[in-house]
């Protein structure tokens, strides 16, 4: 009835492996040459408990990973059919004992994690202002297409595509949209939050090392997402007051008319400093959503979304 | 007359588009071709398009899933190859528009083209059998499920050919699939695709959980029924409570679209959220309706080539039930970054995590079931073996991401989709494969060969290992998902060995074409004569392979789990009833796979604004329905004389396989 080879393997498999383990290696050789984990490298207190969340979190996970390799490779080699003198129980269908560990376990585990998740969820929520000496300073983000615009209210100045904040100062980021939705992420600094039209979302980071920080859109938002990327730059406050200086010599201001030409989409879009910034502009673009399509001033909806694709090239 | 339609939404100028549709074309007409050479479109016609048989309509299902498998992996390999290439100054063979539909397609067709009429076509086949019946609740809704299940998947192929499809990813998350961000065409053949196919699903659902509460053998209570019938039933309930949410947001999105409305637009009130609630209070269960199903067919595998019972069958039992309760609870975790209290996000994290527990309690369920086995390597039983460990690793990507905190980081990174992918790969789809080598000789008669079989499953597990695990490592580097091109050189050698993986599992899926041709060829060499090739524990094996029409001559009794082992072991399997009975059976009808046309041009007409199209084929769709039910005559019957005929045939097949037959039973008057 069973055919003979049945549990013969295909002889040509090892041979498969040896190329495929090579290349694996490869593959983690390269993971510890000089290539950034920017997600697991913090250069701020918030992103620094994440990482610490999440090596507790992997050393719970693998006390269920250690024992389920183990019983998998065990079980596999003692009772293969091949082996005759492994005992044969064909009939043992259960014990409570085990049962009840199989179930208390990984509920354990589970409970643990809860707690942990419980309090940092807390800790981390990022709608909650972080404790410092130092007063906070307030940048309201606008996700363009496809392109990040920062106003600093306090200062009256305007960047596209550079975010300077001073170290060891907490930030209060006022999130919104003036497209469709994006995601503003710092990932050496802290967690993601989404920016949604109509609607202000917050997050409170602060950097504690200066240098030049990758940030990134990381909703799909249309053709030029690959490209909407900014530096962060997190610097010495001496340093940010001159970038503050050097914003304001800029000949650019930011009224409503130059918002609507910066919001037309594009990719790519050079770092542009604006010497002041229209009054509640953020508000301004909050709120045209709420009046509709009809609002006069500002165009719901940038003229030439769908650019070609020659245009994002 | 033609709507918005016009000559030039046919994509003549996009070389890649026009080869794929004409590769299309190419295998359609090869198909159409060989039927007509070979003078089978009445056989076709008779035997299968128009059959009411669980079992045929079971096999179409499973055609359909691999020649969508065979899409949508043709979508993931330009995916591959375009990452592998785009960075810095490069831009890779795909303009941004066409990628950003290729991950949509490929999102979309995966689940709900390939995952969903593989479990589903694996049910119909077997469901029944398990339970010892002889068809569905109701056969004539399987048909119009299957149907309205392949007029969706046309309506996707045709988007290929005719306008565009949506770029807003599968989750077609709004603003940006407004009319205002996606005026084309792309979104609406995504509405209407899931529309079909998802009332096609609703009622799978309806149809399976009423064969399975009120269609079982006498003797098989709950908790007799084999693990595989158990998680479609529980699969039949997600469908029933999650699939109604999607088709009511696709269908808001559509009243946005199509009348102006504002549900989930930026301006006039519209609010993103609602969409984001209700697309996934369907798209979390979904995960399960997908993996359930797998989950049951490991459980057999594991349990039949062990050589032993499950073990803790109640505990695996409750734990599908917890799982299938617990999949409702956990939706808001697709965005914690959306912005939720601490409270919000900390209480949909921890539901998420306890998922675990009943998932860990399976796991090693299995392990113990094979504790003290004789562990036979066949290829169903390989691809249960990796997928245990496997899934272990998936799951704890995903109680990592189920962290708020955790979340914020690798939210929308290549971290969340090598999670994914790490979940439904091995936990769905090597559990479809090895259901599908599994019941093969089943439902055909005969093996699939093994060799290639194993071949296949070594290239799927390599390739999936290099395929997916450096995406872990890109998310950790920051890189973020559906990216057609990126500045950062760091992330190309990873991407590369990732396209490599990809490269294996298209020799893997070319190894399950050969093996299935070579199956055909030389399938009288594994022929199964004796409907049990695997020395299996359930129903199913107890009748012939393939199945008599009626499944089973008489209906057999049960008398706990692993009912036919247990008649094996009592020697009561194969004995000979004193005498038959007459069975009705349902009658043909080619209204299933019209209404399936007529639906496919529906789908059209709307996508297109073709009013009077999509007029006249939905009132013909409701006349279809009307006649249908207005007529009475839906049985035919098969003659005791007959069933003898058929039943001695199968007495003498066993005997000269060796199996000596027993004698009259009690069993005779039950049918």
């Amino acid at each position: 009835m069973k055919a003979r080879n049945i549990t013969k393997l295909p002889v040509s498999y090892p041979r498969l492996m040896i190329p495929a383990i090579l290349v694996m290696v490869v593959m983690v050789t390269s993971g510890c040459s000089p290539v950034e984990f920017i997600e697991l490298e913090p250069s701020g207190p918030v992103a620094r408990d994440i990482d610490e969340l999440f090596w507790t979190t992997v050393s719970l996970m693998s006390m269920v990973l250690v024992p389920v390799f183990g019983m998998t490779v065990w079980f596999i080699w003692k009772y293969r059919a091949s082996n005759s003198q492994a005992p044969y129980a064909p009939d043992w269908d259960r014990s409570t004992m085990l049962e009840w560990l199989v179930w208390l376990i990984p509920g354990l585990i589970i409970a643990i994690l809860t707690s942990v998740t419980w309090i940092y969820s807390h800790r981390l929520d990022p709608y909650k202002p972080l404790k410092s000496n130092i007063p906070p300073l307030e940048i309201q983000v606008v996700a363009l297409d496809w392109k990040w615009l920062f106003i600093y209210p306090e200062q009256n100045i305007a960047a596209v595509n550079e975010l300077s904040v001073p170290v060891n100062r907490p930030i209060n980021f006022k999130i919104t949209s003036n497209t469709v939705m994006n995601s503003f992420f710092i990932p050496r600094l802290g967690g993601q939050i989404f920016a949604m039209a109509g609607m202000q979302t917050q997050l409170h980071l602060i950097a504690d090392e200066p240098g030049r920080y990758f940030g990134e859109n990381t909703q799909f938002s249309g053709r030029g997402f690959p490209y909407q990327n900014f530096v962060a730059v997190a610097t010495t406050a001496q340093n940010f007051n001159d970038w503050i200086e050097k914003a304001r010599q800029s000949p650019q201001k930011l009224d409503l008319m130059r918002f609507n030409e910066l919001a037309e989409a594009s990719v790519r879009h050079p770092v542009t400093y604006f010497a002041s910034v229209t009054p509640d502009l953020f508000r301004q673009v909050m709120d045209k959503f709420e009046k509709g399509p009809e609002s006069p001033r500002l165009p719901v909806f940038p003229s030439d979304h769908l650019g070609e694709t020659r245009n994002v090239r | 007359m033609f709507g918005k339609l016009a000559w030039q939404d046919i994509p003549f100028d996009e070389p890649i588009v026009m080869a794929a549709v004409a590769m299309m074309l190419l295998g359609a007409m090869t198909v159409l071709g060989l039927i007509t050479y070979f003078h089978k479109w009445s056989y076709l016609w008779k035997h299968w398009l128009t059959s009411l048989d669980h079992k045929k309509i079971g096999v179409m299902y499973i055609v359909l899933a691999l020649i969508m498998l065979l899409r949508g992996f043709a979508d993931a390999i330009m995916m591959r190859s375009q990452q592998a290439l785009a960075v810095g100054a490069e831009q890779g063979f795909l303009p941004p528009h066409h990628y950003d539909q290729i991950f949509t397609a490929h999102g979309t067709i995966m689940i709900i083209f390939m995952a969903m009429p593989f479990l589903t076509g694996l049910m119909n086949i077997v469901v029944p059998l398990q339970l010892g019946k002889r068809d569905v609740a109701f056969p004539f809704m399987n048909a119009l499920s299957l149907w309205l299940t392949v007029a969706g998947a046309m309506l996707m192929m045709l988007s290929l050919a005719v306008g565009e499809f949506s770029t807003a990813g599968w989750s077609g998350y709004p603003p940006y699939s407004e009319i205002q961000y996606s005026p084309g065409v792309g979104v609406d053949y995504w509405i209407w695709v899931l529309m079909l196919s998802g009332a096609g699903s609703t009622m799978t659902g309806i149809n399976f959980l009423v064969t399975i509460l009120s269609h079982r053998a006498p003797g098989m209570t709950l908790m007799r029924m084999p693990l595989f019938s158990w998680t479609a039933l529980c699969t039949s309930i997600l469908m029933i409570l999650a699939f109604p949410a999607l088709t009511v947001v696709t269908a808001l999105l559509g009243l946005d679209r199509y009348l102006g409305m504002h549900f989930f637009t930026n301006a006039g009130g519209g609010n993103l959220m609602n969409f984001a609630n209700l697309f996934w209070i369907w798209g979390h269960p979904e995960v399960y309706i997908v993996i359930l199903p797998a989950f049951g067919i490991f459980s057999e595998v594991i349990s039949t080539f062990s050589g032993k019972r499950l073990f803790g069958y109640a505990s695996l039992v409750y734990a599908t039930l917890a799982i299938a309760f617990l999949s409702f609870t956990v939706w808001l975790h697709h965005f914690f970054t959306m912005g939720a209290s601490a409270n919000v996000n900390a209480v949909f994290g921890i539901a998420t995590m306890i998922i675990a527990v009943p998932t860990g309690v399976k796991i090693f369920d299995w392990l113990l079931t094979m504790y003290r086995g004789r562990i036979r390597f066949t290829t169903p039983m390989l691809w249960t073996l990796a997928f245990l460990p496997t899934f272990a690793v998936g799951g704890s990507a995903g109680v990592l991401l189920a962290v708020p905190p955790v979340d914020f980081m690798m939210h929308n990174s290549e971290f969340l989709v090598a999670h994914f992918h790490n979940m439904l790969i091995p936990g769905a789809l090597f559990g479809f494969l090895a259901g599908y080598s599994y019941w093969f000789p089943k439902a055909f008669g005969f093996r699939l060969n093994e060799r290639w079989g194993q071949l296949a499953f070594w290239h799927w597990l390599v390739g999936f290992y290099l395929a997916f695990m450096p995406l872990y490592a890109l998310g950790l580097m920051g890189m973020p998902r559906r990216m057609q091109h990126y500045g950062n050189p760091d992330w190309q050698p990873l991407l590369i060995i990732a396209a490599i993986g990809a490269l294996l599992i298209a020799i893997g899926i070319g190894c399950l074409i050969v093996q299935l041709a070579l199956s055909i060829w030389k399938r009288h060499e594994t022929a199964d004569p004796t409907g049990d090739p695997w020395d299996g524990r359930n129903l199913e094996w107890a009748t012939s392979s393939p199945p008599p029409v009626y499944n089973f001559a008489v209906i057999p009794e049960v008398g706990g789990t692993d009912a036919f082992m247990e008649m094996k072991q009592k020697s009561t399997a194969y004995s000979r009833p004193a005498r038959y009975h007459d069975i009705y059976l349902p009658k043909n009808t080619a209204i299933g796979i019209f209404f399936g046309g007529l639906s496919l041009l529906f789908g059209f007409g709307m996508v297109w604004h073709i009013w009077w199209l999509t007029m006249i084929c939905g009132l013909s769709m409701l006349a279809s329905l009307a006649v249908r039910s207005f007529g009475d005559d839906h049985e035919y019957r098969i003659s005791a004389a007959e069933i003898e005929r058929i039943e001695d045939r199968r007495f003498r097949q066993l005997e000269a396989a060796g199996i000596r037959k027993s004698g009259p039973t009690n069993l005779e008057g039950v049918h």
